[in-house]
């Protein structure tokens, strides 16, 4: 039995249309202790729908959830060995930052004392000595990420609940905090569910990430399955910067299998599985193209330049859609430049109907 | 340069303001403030000699010829603070359930809600208290009512009685209470309540934690607002009160126009205002610290 499993959840909402709009349409999840899991998807997808649910602030309409074996349908949000870092943070404005760390421990009747030590030991971890008399107001957006944090951890929750947590702060501190929440996760030895609908967040942290899309899960796998191997255009195409190329294949050379599009780009596919005639969709990232002397040809018609590699937008001569590639720094090519794309047969992902 | 400008402009915008209020607000203020301290004059006004027997009739010391110290003044003005604070605790108890309720309400009906609660002010206060009296009478509506369903055999001595004054005083002051607590209650944050059940407080807990503290001031400063005016109210206590429902307002008013005694009713005034200012101090400064504002 799965540590935390989600079966068939179904919640509904009113539209003000006066229709019904189904947030989750038939939800299957486990998740096993001490995992990773990231729901990513647009927004409306469902995904903090979903979070809410294993909180208890949205009640399922169809389906269930347990938790250890013990089902938390019937029990009220404060009642469930859960916590939540919320995306406002949701800091008591009214209190000390130590007293928002402690409020767990406060309303389970911890001795003062005891508390005390606790809360101290909470703000140690996530880099706050010290500020526990200052107010919410008084800290920065990062420091307040860090207290909601210390905050939902400090009572041991089974599980930590993150709605999109880093979203209000900037770039670097973004990533600085993917790195600390990845590293916090393993040394609290929990399970954290995070929600985002940032896929590069995604990628960074999660041992697996759910896909999610009008409600229902489109792809669940590790960060490196769901970026070589999507299931669909869908994850495809909402996963990293994707090339795709509707083709039909020509003929089978040994392991290669060569294919058209409609505008007469050819591409080698890997040939497992494929046959002559067979309409395909090939998937190929921009890290799969090389520049080279020979191979697709095509013009530059923009180079975006990102300090370590360019972004090339590489129009074929044969036309059709503008192929994305990014190239090293010193290897790239200007605006204008005629250049050849060479690709790995190997790298590419092919999606039987698109 | 540019800041001397911007002074001036300040200044030329905040002039007739500070006119008007110096002329009908400050002044008139100062008055009284020296009519307190003066003698009474024999046909009503003051002579213009210090005269501090106003304050000892109300405190306990008096000449006992000229003056009289009487403890029914300071009586009356226990009475009022009474009153004031039941009004205060009444309007709160049953307006702060239902800001909750029309917060929550649909945009639409949460107009229709707050237009009503205002709706009282489009007529006049004299001819609603008045309503409240033909209700209140023994042959009243009230009354009527009551011994029709067997609930009472004989009618109940309500109207001329302080229960009938506080009862006027909260239906008037109800508005009062609600609109700031209506704010204080809308304002809060859902996410905050959330956060406190997901950590394990109860209801019962968030309330007390999390909902109390954030409305406080919306709570302080309706109090504020409905206590002031009640304390010198008179005109409630005029219509429905009778003997036993007096009021300091009452006291005061008699003494401008009746007594003609403008010095003692200056006096009286005076102890209004300082107890009043001296209630609001308190409250403000204690809301500002438990909310946490700066």
């Amino acid at each position: 039995m799965a540590f935390l499993e989600i079966r068939a959840a179904r919640r509904e909402f009113n539209t003000p249309e006066g229709g019904k709009v189904a947030a989750l349409d038939g939800v299957d999840l486990d998740v096993v202790a001490n995992e990773f899991v990231t729901l990513l998807g647009p927004s409306g997808c469902g995904k903090t729908t979903l979070l809410r649910s294993i909180s208890g602030f949205e009640a399922l309409d169809g389906g269930s959830i347990t938790l250890e074996g013990q089902d938390l349908s019937k029990l009220p949000p404060f009642r469930r060995p859960v916590n939540t870092v919320f995306q406002s943070y949701a800091l008591f404005g009214h209190m000390t930052v130590a007293r928002n760390v402690g409020y767990a421990l406060e309303v389970a009747g911890i001795p003062k004392a005891e508390r005390d030590a606790k809360v101290a030991d909470a703000l140690d971890r996530v880099g706050l000595s010290g500020m526990g008399a200052r107010k919410p107001s008084q800290l920065s957006g990062g420091q307040r990420q860090r207290v909601a944090l210390a905050r939902a951890i400090i009572a041991k929750p089974r599980l930590l609940l993150l709605d999109e947590p880093l979203s209000a702060l900037d770039r670097n501190l973004r990533q600085q905090m993917q790195l600390e929440l990845k590293s916090l996760q393993h040394d609290l030895g929990i399970a954290f569910i995070f929600v985002t609908h940032d896929q590069e967040e995604a990628l960074t942290m999660s041992d697996r990430i759910v896909v999610m899309r009008a409600g229902r899960i489109e792809q669940i796998g590790s960060p490196r399955d769901i970026y070589r191997h999507p299931r669909n255009r869908f994850v495809a195409e909402f996963i990293g910067e994707t090339n795709l190329f509707f083709v039909t294949i020509d003929r089978i050379e040994g392991t290669t299998a060569l294919a058209r599009t409609a505008e007469g780009v050819t591409l080698m596919l890997p040939a497992a599985g494929r046959k002559a005639g067979e309409a395909v969709t090939a998937i190929l990232r921009p890290t799969d193209f090389t520049l080279s002397d020979q191979g697709l040809a095509g013009t530059v018609t923009r180079a975006v330049y990102l300090g370590s590699d360019h972004y090339l937008f590489v129009q074929p001569e044969g036309g059709g859609q503008e192929i994305r590639i990014t190239a090293r720094d010193g290897l790239a090519a200007d605006a204008g430049a005629k250049v050849h794309l060479a690709h790995d047969p190997s790298r590419v992902h092919v999606l039987e109907a698109g | 340069m540019a800041i001397r400008r911007q002074s001036l402009i300040l200044g030329g915008l905040l002039a007739p303001v500070t006119l008007f209020l110096g002329v009908f607000f400050l002044l008139p203020l100062l008055i009284i403030a020296l009519f307190s301290v003066l003698t009474p004059g024999l046909y009503g006004g003051v002579a213009w000699s210090f005269y501090h027997w106003n304050y000892g009739r109300i405190f306990g010391w008096a000449d006992g010829i000229m003056e009289i110290y009487e403890p029914i003044y300071l009586q009356i003005l226990l009475r009022s603070l009474g009153f004031a604070a039941m009004t205060v605790v009444l309007t709160l108890l049953l307006c702060y359930p239902v800001a909750f309720w029309v917060s929550r309400l649909p945009d639409s009906w949460r107009l229709v809600f707050l237009f009503l609660i205002t709706l009282p002010f489009f007529s006049s206060l004299i001819v609603r208290l008045y309503a409240w009296l033909l209700i209140l009478k023994p042959s009243g509506i009230l009354n009527t009512v009551l011994m029709a369903t067997g609930l009472i055999a004989e009618p109940m001595e309500v109207l001329y009685t302080p229960t009938a004054v506080v009862l006027g005083m909260v239906y008037i002051m109800i508005p009062f209470m609600f609109l700031p607590l209506y704010s204080a209650v809308d304002n809060l944050d859902r996410a905050q309540i959330e956060a406190s059940m997901d950590l394990g407080a109860t209801r019962a807990q968030t309330f007390l934690k999390v909902m109390l503290p954030q409305t406080l001031p919306g709570i302080i400063g309706g109090a504020v607002i409905v206590f002031i005016p009640s304390v010198g109210n008179f005109i409630v206590p005029d219509v429905l009160g009778g003997a036993k429902g007096l009021m300091i307002g009452n006291l005061v008013e008699q003494q401008f126009l009746s007594a003609r005694n403008w010095p003692f009713g200056s006096a009286l005034s005076m102890i209004i205002m300082t107890v009043v200012l001296t209630v609001l101090l308190v409250s403000v400064t204690r809301a500002r610290k438990v909310s946490g504002h700066a």
